[in-house]
């Protein structure tokens, strides 16, 4: 019996299209816009203006406070802008607009292909390289990395947990790289329990993926402390909570942290970005993007210059179909549907999906039946259908009891309703009432 | 390239799950004992189930279009498994013009009055059965004896359930041994597969079972109540029989008569009517068995599933208001 998480989840069809797809790198484009904020916390301040010469891997905006983080160029050109511009979430940030001139590196940087495995380098001095190097967390939560490995005081580790899982259909960026950079991300993985000084590191990977795991199993014969978990092919397995329990089988209370259970979840592509930053002085701007739906005649995963437009990502995957409803910057249960082509990948972007029109709208919503299936799915153990109904009547201090802020917004509810309920679009409204309501007590 | 995109949040693709699949998997569950039934009772089965659905539809129909004024959605199917259900729990001869009226207060009263389809708190099959047996208790309660195609609608052979033939035989004296062995009694195999007198649907144990199956592999329920229930009987009954077998049938006799499988599989399991928490559906279902056996043993009705549930029904709000499902992060405290 493969492990898994205990409570509810669901299992959409999978459609990884482009499993197995070897890497393709995009070429340089013309132009990049880089939003000072592509993490979860502070924007970065600005350190370039109008007509600046930058090269690749140059700082461009320097995180502005603890939680934040750098900005790198992504590439060697002009700055033509510092502007406000809309970003995949369909607001506008301040963006650093870029206009490619060759592609000259700051010298810093280790191009080489060679897999450096030796880690020399003490913890502090890690956790410093992995700040500077701007990484946040790439699975698409985006929090800032050296925050989330600097523990709190009088807490202590005693795993690390690598999230090779990739739950949401379509998406295979992080089975490609697990396939192509393998010992890289185990050298990252050691890099990881270095800084958190722990000796036990866990990945896990859904048993849809058996080369990955065979792969990883083979190189963690050779690396002590290292084990790999296969799991269960559940959604939202990759929810950082969800993998804790079916790993470890330990459950973080609500309202609580990982580190409260003494573990920390760290994406793969994360791992590998920690590797090179640490290993390479790289950072953080590139990454792999899977570019995918079922009329791109060309998907695939594509390693991407942070900040290059959907547009050029769509068109290295055979162009936009001409009867497209939605392209969405991420997976289909999580991803957010974008209004323009024009917006630029940012350091959380793992897939762009293509659908067409006739899958993109959404059904007419009919009568709840009360038929539990929203209960039986919620990996919360929420009642989504009873914090709809809340929500709908505006009774935000009831919701707060319900447990309405350990909604992880995976969108199961949504998904298994037979009735094509709103459940997520509701829950989402209460749980932002209720952040409100819970600030106005302090 | 400027295409318009469509935006809205996530998730973006959904189930295939619908009101029509889900209540479709229901009928198709509910056809193997059909199909016994109408072995046992001829057309007549057919007859009744096909007035009982066509007229809950069409009280539907005409209430949602006429009364309410809505769009009529008896096309999710939900009429036409209350129809089934009515049908089941009613005998094969039961008068037309009887089967109607149980049509409109499961539809009118039951159903529609409290705002249609998920509004409702009682089942609507059963509400109309017990307005039907405390109505027409003479008409309600003549069993026709299984005979198959032979006999005609009109002249059937009547006789009593096996639950009614163990009420009857204890009020006037004679021990549960003796009753076992009667020759009216039917043996453990025909209850089984049905050879006994009951209603439509009540009387194959076998085929209700092969639609439970079906339906938990098409994930339309959980196993959590039917088993429950059943569970809850057959311990009960289980003491009972322990206690004095002279005086009280043995737990195999009950859970393969009066409905019990009918009730639990696919009556107790209705969405609207029952708990939306696991921890809710085991004790709304551990109280429809001891209620189900409370009233075989000691009530005046032989039979006790139907209210047993209309019951339990009565305390879903409660249960669903108190009994919160386990919510993640509540059990490593110790950790």
């Amino acid at each position: 019996m493969l492990r898994t998480f205990k409570k509810g989840g669901i299992h959409p069809e999978e459609n990884k299209l482009t499993a197995g797809k070897k890497i393709r790198v995009l070429p340089v484009p013309e132009m990049v816009h880089l939003p000072v904020i592509q993490h979860l916390g502070m924007p970065a301040r600005p350190l370039v203006k109008k007509g600046d010469k930058v090269k690749t891997g140059q700082l461009i905006a320097e995180a502005d406070g603890f939680v934040s983080a750098n900005v790198h160029s992504p590439v060697s050109g002009t700055v033509s802008k510092v502007d406000l511009m809309m970003d995949a979430g369909g607001y506008r940030k301040m963006t650093i607009s870029i206009q490619t001139e060759g592609d000259e590196w700051m010298e810093e940087i280790d191009r080489t292909p060679q897999h450096k495995p030796d880690i020399n380098l003490q913890p502090e001095e890690i956790l410093k390289k992995i700040a500077a190097a701007g990484i946040v967390g790439m699975g698409g939560a985006t929090f800032p990395t050296h925050v989330k490995l600097t523990i709190p005081r009088g807490r202590k580790a005693e795993s690390v947990i690598i999230n090779g899982v990739e739950c949401e259909p379509f998406l295979t960026s992080d089975h490609a790289l697990m396939l192509e950079k393998g010992p890289e991300i185990f050298t990252g993985i050691k890099i990881l329990m270095k800084v958190l000084g722990v000796n036990q590191a866990f990945v896990g990977i859904e048993a849809n993926k058996p080369d990955a795991i065979k792969l990883f199993r083979d190189l963690a014969m050779r690396h002590i402390g290292i084990s790999v978990v296969p799991l269960r092919v559940k959604y939202p397995q990759g929810g950082e909570k969800q993998l804790i329990k079916a790993v470890t089988g330990r459950e973080v209370p609500s309202g609580k942290l990982p580190i409260d259970v003494g573990t920390v979840v760290v994406n793969v592509g994360t791992t590998y970005a920690i590797y090179e930053a640490v290993q390479k002085n790289k950072p953080l701007i590139e990454r792999v993007v899977t570019v995918t739906g079922k009329q791109l005649p060309n998907a695939g995963n594509f390693l991407v210059r942070i900040g290059t437009p959907i547009e050029k990502l769509i068109e290295a995957a055979g162009g936009l179909p001409q009867n497209t409803g939605k392209v969405l910057y991420g997976g289909p249960m999580m991803g957010k549907a974008l209004p323009s082509t024009d917006i630029p990948a940012g350091k959380g972007c793992s897939g762009i999906l293509v659908m067409p029109l006739e899958e993109s709208r959404r059904r007419e919503m009919k009568v709840c039946i009360r038929c539990a299936k929203c209960v039986q799915a919620c990996p919360m153990g929420l009642e989504p259908y009873l914090l709809m109904a809340m929500s709908e009547r505006r009774y935000f201090d009831r919701m707060e009891n319900e447990r309405v802020m350990d909604c992880i917004e995976c969108g199961s509810c949504s998904y298994i309703c037979p009735s094509d309920r709103p459940l997520l679009d509701y829950i989402r409204l209460g749980k932002s009432e209720v952040n409100k309501i819970i600030r106005s007590r302090k | 390239m400027n295409q318009k995109l469509i935006v809205s949040p996530s998730p973006h693709i959904s189930g295939d799950y619908s009101i029509r699949k889900l209540m479709m998997h229901v009928v198709i569950a509910l056809i193997p004992a059909f199909l016994v039934s109408v072995w046992f009772f001829g057309y007549a089965a057919v007859l009744v189930t096909a007035i009982s659905v066509a007229s809950c539809v069409l009280f539907e129909y005409i209430i949602q279009r006429f009364v309410m004024k809505v769009k009529p959605t008896v096309d999710d199917g939900s009429a036409v498994v209350t129809g089934v259900l009515l049908a089941f729990n009613v005998p094969a001869n039961l008068p037309v013009w009887i089967i109607i009226l149980g049509a409109l207060v499961a539809i009118g009263i039951a159903k529609m009055s409290f705002g249609g389809l998920g509004n409702n708190p009682f089942n609507p099959a059963l509400v109309a059965r017990v307005f039907l047996l405390i109505s027409f208790p003479v008409q309600m309660t003549t069993w026709p004896l299984p005979k198959g195609f032979e006999t005609s609608y009109a002249d059937a052979v009547t006789g009593a359930t096996p639950l009614g033939i163990l009420k009857e035989g204890i009020r006037n004296g004679s021990s549960v041994t003796e009753l076992m062995h009667a020759s009216a009694m039917p043996d453990y195999q025909q209850l089984f597969i049905g050879n006994m007198g009951g209603s439509l649907g009540e009387i194959a144990a076998g085929a209700l079972l092969l639609g439970f199956i079906y339906l938990l592999w098409k994930r339309v329920i959980t196993w959590h109540i039917p088993v429950t229930i059943i569970l809850t009987v057959a311990a009960f009954t289980t003491i009972l029989w322990l206690v004095n077998p002279s005086r009280y049938a043995d737990p195999l006799f009950h859970l393969l008569t009066g409905g019990l499988l009918l009730g639990a599989i696919y009556m107790a399991t209705d969405y609207v009517t029952s708990p939306m928490s696991i921890p809710g559906m085991i004790i709304y279902a551990i109280g429809i068995g001891i209620v189900t056996v409370v009233i075989r043993v000691w009530g005046a009705y032989p039979e006790g599933v139907s209210f047993a549930i209309l019951f339990m029904n009565a305390f879903v709000p409660l249960i669903n208001r108190y009994i919160k499902p386990g919510r993640f992060g509540e059990e490593v405290r110790h950790a």
